[in-house]
């Protein structure tokens, strides 16, 4: 028995179809074909999964794809302006605080759900805001200076 | 002429010599003169002409990816390094 | 040092995979969907060790959701023999039995067999009904364990090599070996001050954010296709070809983006699962490890025993060195011991050594290689033993390394002599580095306690083949071809050196990482070798297409000789700029396409320090990283953020196999801590920002002079972080991780 679910993604009205069982990632990846949301651990720990639901920063492999129903969902698809990237997108690409990338989509979801929260945060602010993330490649020192860029840019 | 560094573990086959100068173009030329001038050696570096398992060559301090058929200069050095993997399968000897 | 002035390299330019990665556009291996692609599902060993006495697939394939189910009996008959894939000789059943076990299952998490199915779902669920009948077997899961007399044998059939000669002996070595320099008994003999001490460190995982994914097509024409992550599609399509006995010609492999490997994804696990499935299916087949399976069943890095003894005379001369390494390989020979036995005195000119290296299999998932593979371990014993020297003898620890630092013409024990190396320079840049000498700072709090450590490390690298191939449009654009899979922007940085050589701009380059039909024999990106040798490639490549592009200008301006230089031909009165003549090529010839393939020798090594500042909760244990700085010979930095990223990103990995991770195994065999959140790595909370020196003593025999710097940066962290500790605490470390427990357990010893 499949479920229908109609939500907003990106700002734009959207439906699928879904097993009750899916998760909101899955139905990203597989219903909704946006496969720009990562996963790299299925339970709720390395955050390259991360979507905003409502605003808020979630693990979209926790939670279930027919919760959103009626719900606003972003993902990173809808970061940038049509052609025109985020200035958090643009910093991110400007600053290499990316190596493989895998984890690129995440970390730049929470980071604008930090930036919504709090314009102008401090470093261990943004570390905080940014530990559900793991990143593998970087060290984290290119990311935390691409987000303090980001805030910088987005205040200006 | 090349020289080639002989292992520790080697040097009973070259009368305690470290460092031996032989004629060679190529590795396996360089192993043929070894062979010929320290003919305990035979078997110990090259059998069934490949070289033996644990070994890799080295020129002048650098892991040499075509081994055997690497071009040696005359004033190169040639070493016997230590091969990242061994183990043997007995059904395979 | 390098005085060389280029207009592009030492500059930093967006990388040309930056908005597809931003916008989530970029396809990693999971985001293919190939029309009818069916899921895989892998049935694993819940035993580290047991007899296979029957497997059952008759539930599984009657399940109306699947597609094929296959064992290790699908894999074609062809005699065991050896094969060399890039890491030297493996006879080819043990490649094969890490991929689906045959008899025996030699870890928790081996894989058994593999069913392909309607949906991810459904493959999970028919895999569980798959009737394996185990007959466990007792398991050992340390090297010294694995090497005591009696210890149950992983490999009936396997035969240690002893100072490569075969012996007869069954034995869960593989390998021993013996490198020897001088006399070290005489040299000890001749030293004021002599420090032996034992070590061991766990089992710790690459760690890699994207799991490892394949799809695989085994195509109406008969010709295998597979898209995957990996870091060498070359080395992933020799593999699967050997494996199933298939021509190279009838395998293609397209790399896809990667999200990350540090070595563990340059062996192949799921390639050749999906290839049989899809066979037996005739549909494309997708297997996704979980990170479970990542963690259980793709190659960790070794945990080691590991015993170092250094001799010193008093004004701090090294005299004497000896190093015993028993490395655990996990399940299959192969424990990059030899790496370690290269790195473990590397750095110093000691003029006596004996290494002994032990290559030892255990119940554990078959090791793979991380970043330095067996160095970090070894670097953790010498360093903190010299540490303790430099106490004892009352010397500064650089000042005592430096003393002793390889310079050119070092001989290491292994037989091999330096040639330029920057292990000097590391070090005094270490020394003078403000970092070395700022203040402390005082305590966060009453228990808590500070110190400062220092420590250097240092990785060979690798040459190996490289190709690459320029295509010169009519816009002056160029675009590159080449095969090294890209995991930190080094399609840039190869794009650099071309255009360098060129006199174009980063943004002119137009280049690409493509299969193994497309390009010519390319090497992993591994060893710290793609900016080196497929950097290299692009130069001589560049070099072709200058000299098409001038006869070209010479037949347009009937001349015999043209020039080239900072972007421009001119012969005379001619000049032309490289995109005012490549509009032009069209006129008076074929088009001008640079090729080049290289077997890059004398990758040169690297050599990388840490300074490191911890405080240490004396009440806790728990260890905090207060202040960070790597510092590290790169040759040449192509395209320096890129490098810095290599040393925050190494550092920080370093600091996470010093403080925290583990493989926490049960008696059993089984792994207890098979998730992130149990396994843990390093968040931005735990680490501070982390501090860059790059030196510059160029690789003599690369054009730009560069060498790799992805690997020797995660060598020295854990044992700078153990001599901060000892700095702080007054007490040593001698096992890894250095978490809160064992801080405490040699806070109450010592
Ligand atoms: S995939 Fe959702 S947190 Fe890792
Ligand atoms: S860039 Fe690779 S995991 Fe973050």
């Amino acid at each position: 028995m499949k479920v229908h679910v109609q939500f907003t993604l990106n700002g734009e009205p959207a439906e699928f179809l879904a097993e009750p069982r899916q998760t909101l990632l899955e139905c990203l990846r597989d219903n909704l074909n946006l496969t720009g949301t990562k996963e790299g651990c299925g339970d709720g720990n390395c955050g390259s999964c991360s979507v905003l639901l409502d605003g808020q920063l979630v693990t979209s492999c926790l939670v279930l794809g027919v919760e959103t129903q009626g719900q606003r969902v972003d993902t990173v698809e809808g970061i940038a302006k049509g052609s025109t990237l985020h200035p958090i997108q643009k910093a991110f690409i400007d600053h290499a605080a990316l190596q493989c990338g895998i984890c690129t989509p995440g970390f730049l979801m929470a980071t604008k759900a930090l930036l919504d929260h709090e314009p102008n945060p401090t470093e261990p602010q943004i570390r905080l805001w940014l530990a559900n993330n793991l990143c593998r490649c970087t060290g984290y020192d290119k990311i935390v200076r691409a987000v303090q860029a980001a805030a910088a840019e987005m205040r200006a | 002429m090349p020289s080639v560094y002989i292992p520790a573990l080697l040097r009973s086959a070259t009368g305690g010599q470290e460092l031996v100068k032989v004629p060679g173009a190529t590795v396996r030329e360089v192993v043929a003169s070894l062979e010929r001038e320290f003919p305990a050696l035979v078997g110990r570096l090259v059998k069934d002409g490949r070289l033996l398992p644990n070994l890799a060559i080295g020129i002048d301090g650098e892991v040499s990816f075509l081994g055997l058929a690497e071009d040696v200069g005359p004033e190169q050095e040639v070493q016997f390094l230590t091969a990242i993997k061994g183990g043997r399968s007995e059904a395979l000897s | 040092m390098s005085t060389t002035t280029y207009h592009l390299i030492g500059t930093r330019p967006p990388r040309h995979d930056g908005a597809d990665k931003v916008t989530g556009r970029a396809l990693y291996g999971a985001d293919l969907k190939l029309a009818g692609t069916l899921h895989g599902a892998i049935l694993r060993s819940p035993h580290a060790h047991a007899r296979i006495v029957s497997i059952d697939t008759k539930a599984a394939s009657q399940h109306p959701a699947c597609r094929a189910v296959v064992t290790a009996e699908d894999f074609p008959e062809t005699p065991d023999r050896i094969v060399d894939l890039g890491e030297g000789d493996t006879p080819l059943s043990y490649i094969r039995g890490n991929m689906l076990a045959r008899r025996k299952t030699l870890y928790q998490g081996h894989a058994v067999a593999a069913v392909a199915a309607t949906s991810p779902q459904a493959a999970a669920e028919i895999a569980a009904l798959i009737q394996v009948v185990y007959e466990p077997l007792p398991c050992v899961l340390t090297a010294p364990a694995a090497m005591a007399k009696g210890a149950p044998l992983l490999h009936g059939d396997l035969r240690c090599t002893e100072f490569g000669q075969p012996t007869t002996e069954a034995s869960n070595v593989a390998d021993h070996f013996r490198q020897v320099m001088g006399d070290s008994e005489k040299g000890f003999a001749e030293a004021d001050v002599i420090v032996e001490r034992e070590f061991t460190t766990s089992t710790v995982h690459q760690g890699y954010i994207e799991p490892h994914t394949a799809t695989a097509l085994w195509n109406n024409d008969g010709r295998l296709l597979i898209w995957c992550s990996t870091q060498g599609s070359f080395v992933v399509r020799d593999t699967v070809a050997c494996m199933l006995d298939l021509p190279v010609s009838r395998v293609r492999v397209t790399p896809m983006e990667i999200g990350g490997g540090f070595g563990g994804k340059v062996p192949v696990y799921v390639e050749p699962v999906a290839a049989l499935l899809s066979k037996k299916s005739g549909q494309p087949v997708k297997i996704t490890m979980t990170r479970r399976e990542v963690l259980e069943g793709s190659g960790p890095t070794p945990g080691s025993f590991i015993r170092v003894k250094i001799g010193a005379k008093q004004d701090g001369t090294l005299v004497a060195a000896q190093a015993y390494l028993a490395y655990e390989a996990g399940a299959y020979p192969g424990a990059m011991v030899a790496p370690a036995a290269t790195c473990v005195f590397a750095a110093y000119d000691i003029a006596n050594q004996t290494i002994d290296g032990y290559d030892v299999v255990v119940n554990k998932p078959s090791t793979a290689p991380y970043r330095a593979p067996g160095a970090t371990n070894a670097a953790f014993a010498t360093e903190t033993v010299l540490d303790e020297i430099a106490e004892k003898l009352k010397l500064d620890p650089l000042a005592l390394r430096l003393k002793n630092a390889s310079k050119e013409g070092t001989r290491r024990a292994d037989g091999a002599k330096f040639r330029r190396i920057g292990c000097v320079e590391v070090l005094e840049t270490m020394k003078a580095h403000p970092h070395y000498t700022a203040p402390l700072g005082e305590p966060s709090h009453a228990e808590a306690k500070r110190g400062r450590g220092v420590a250097v490390g240092f990785w060979m690298n690798a040459g190996l083949p490289s190709s690459c191939t320029l295509n010169v449009h009519a816009d002056g654009s160029v675009g590159l071809i080449e095969g090294s899979t890209d995991i930190g922007g080094s399609r840039t940085s190869i794009a650099m050196m071309a255009a360098e050589v060129l006199g174009l701009q980063a943004d002119d380059m137009r280049p690409s990482v493509v299969d193994t039909d497309t390009i010519g024999y390319t090497g992993v990106t591994g060893g710290s070798r793609t900016t080196f040798a497929t950097g290299w490639a692009a130069y001589e490549a560049a070099q072709d297409v200058v000299k098409q592009m001038k006869e070209r200008a010479a037949k347009l301006w009937k001349v015999d000789e043209v020039h080239f230089a900072d972007g421009v031909f001119s012969a005379g009165e001619h000049r032309l700029s490289f995109k005012e003549l490549a509009a032009r090529v069209g006129e008076v010839g074929a088009p001008v396409v640079g090729r080049a393939s290289i077997n890059a020798k004398g990758p040169g090594g690297s050599f990388a320090g840490a300074i490191v500042d911890v405080e240490v909760d004396v009440e806790t244990g728990k260890t905090s990283i207060l202040r960070f700085t790597c510092v590290q010979d790169a040759g040449k930095a192509i395209h320096p953020s890129y490098v810095e990223g290599q040393m925050q990103g190494g550092s920080v990995q370093g600091i996470g196999w010093a403080l925290n991770e583990e493989y926490f195994m049960s008696p059993e065999g089984r792994m207890m801590n098979a998730s992130f959140l149990d396994y843990r790595m390093p968040t931005a909370l735990d680490v501070p920002m982390i501090d860059t020196a790059i030196v510059e003593v160029p690789n003599p025999v690369h054009p730009y002079g560069v060498r790799g710097v992805g690997e020797a940066n995660i060598v020295s962290p854990p044992a700078a972080i153990a001599n901060a500790i000892h700095a702080a605490t007054g007490c040593r470390m001698r096992h890894l991780p250095m978490n809160p427990p064992s801080v405490l357990a040699a806070i109450q010893q010592c």
